[in-house]
């Protein structure tokens, strides 16, 4: 039954099996980057939301107005801009060690990682795009 | 673990009952290669005193009722890290579980379930396929490096400095730990928990000199931080080893560049 595998696994009992170290600190600095940017995403989500939902009346204030008001301001773009990069790659990187944990197949882990890489990267540059080309005075039509 | 019909009732009468003992069942994953298709769970109903070890069930199961049973045992002292296995879904060594630390509740049944440790392939019955794991283990050389000429006496080494690893000494390589890791469940190229502990134990030993070798390794993307700190391995080990804290010290040696 499991014989040919294991004739296979007896030609050469001691010889390494993992690809040599790669020598590269990404692991590392995505680990440290989900440290720094979760603490950070934490004051900034919950700011975020305080504003959004609760100061002044909440939700209920909200319309375009209201956005162009803050967007005018370099303070809110930053805030926001920075909300969406790090909130982006914080989340982005976590996908990629879930795929990396949960793919089965290396085909599967490639194309998903894909879908997710591409997925950021379209977030990413309509989010800033946004961000910097807003423009509040649109034409009503 | 679909609920299979256990087809056959096990004769266990030849199992000699002394005197205080009590029935528990024992509820052991099998599966014979040969025959099956997938594991199944048996029952047996063997006579048990509160101070047998789990092992000595296992044992006369074997002796009296089913020769077929197959699982790894060496000293049966907790020494040898031979029976490591699933009981009631924790991973431990056979030889150091007791009966009366696993009884029900007075009056009711009591149930032992014994399985295969995860993430390594069953071979049969209780007994995995230990080679990925002493791969992992041979992987991080877990040996002394030391250059230069051979000293003329015995490497000294003051006892703050031995104090320093005392912990990742104790492993016994018997996979508890790994094979309770889930990030080592779901893609076994993880070096697992106790490939890092023995790391551990010469990348912090004075007298080594292989530390940046093994940190190199273990900085790689199988290594040290695929750990998500879920402190399963802590809670299997059979010696006690703090796991979880070794693979976080080899961490910060990585992040802070320091030994």
């Amino acid at each position: 039954m499991a014989d040919s595998t294991s004739a296979l696994a007896l030609d050469k009992p001691r010889s390494p099996r993992r690809p040599a170290a790669r020598r590269n600190n990404f692991e590392l600095y995505s680990w440290v980057f989900m440290r720094i940017s979760g603490l950070a995403l934490v004051v900034l989500v919950l700011g975020h939301l305080f504003i959004m939902n609760i100061l002044d009346g909440g939700v209920h204030r909200i319309n375009f107005a209201f956005v162009a008001g803050r967007w005018s301001s370099p303070f809110w773009q930053f805030w926001d801009l920075s909300m969406l990069w790090l909130a982006q790659l914080h989340g982005g990187n976590g996908l990629r060690t879930i795929i990396d944990d949960y793919a089965r197949k290396d085909n599967t882990r490639f194309w998903l990682k894909m879908l997710l890489y591409v997925a950021m990267a379209v977030i990413l540059v309509l989010g800033t795009l946004v961000v910097f080309t807003f423009d509040p005075d649109i034409p009503a039509s | 673990m679909t609920a299979v019909a256990e087809s056959t009732v096990h004769d266990t009468s030849q199992i000699p009952a002394p005197e205080g003992s009590l029935t528990v069942t024992v509820k052991i994953q099998r599966f014979n290669p040969e025959i099956d298709d997938e594991p199944h769970w048996e029952s047996y109903d063997v006579p048990a005193l509160p101070t047998d070890r789990v092992l000595n069930l296992l044992m006369n199961i074997k002796n009296y009722v089913d020769g077929t049973l197959s699982f790894r045992r060496s000293c049966a002292h907790g020494i040898c890290g031979s029976d490591a296995m699933q009981i009631n879904g924790i991973n431990r060594l056979a030889c150091k579980v007791l009966v009366k630390d696993l009884l029900a509740k007075k009056g009711k049944q009591t149930t032992i379930t014994v399985a295969p440790i995860k993430g390594l392939p069953t071979m049969k019955d209780l007994y995995v396929d230990m080679e990925p794991f002493f791969e992992a283990y041979r992987a991080v050389k877990p040996y002394l490096i030391a250059y230069g000429n051979e000293p003329t006496r015995e490497r000294i080494q003051s006892a703050a400095d031995r104090e320093r690893f005392d912990d990742t000494t104790k492993c016994i390589l018997c996979a508890c730990c790994t094979s309770s890791c889930p990030v080592y469940w779901a893609d076994g190229s993880y070096f697992g928990p106790a490939a890092i502990v023995n790391a551990h134990r010469f990348i912090f030993d004075s007298r080594d000199e292989g530390a940046e070798e093994r940190l190199d390794i273990l900085n790689d993307a199988e290594g040290v931080w695929r750990c998500r700190t879920t402190f399963n391995c802590t809670d299997a080990c059979p010696r006690g080893i703090q796991v979880t804290k070794a693979i976080q010290e080899v961490k910060r040696a990585l992040l802070f560049k320091r030994v």
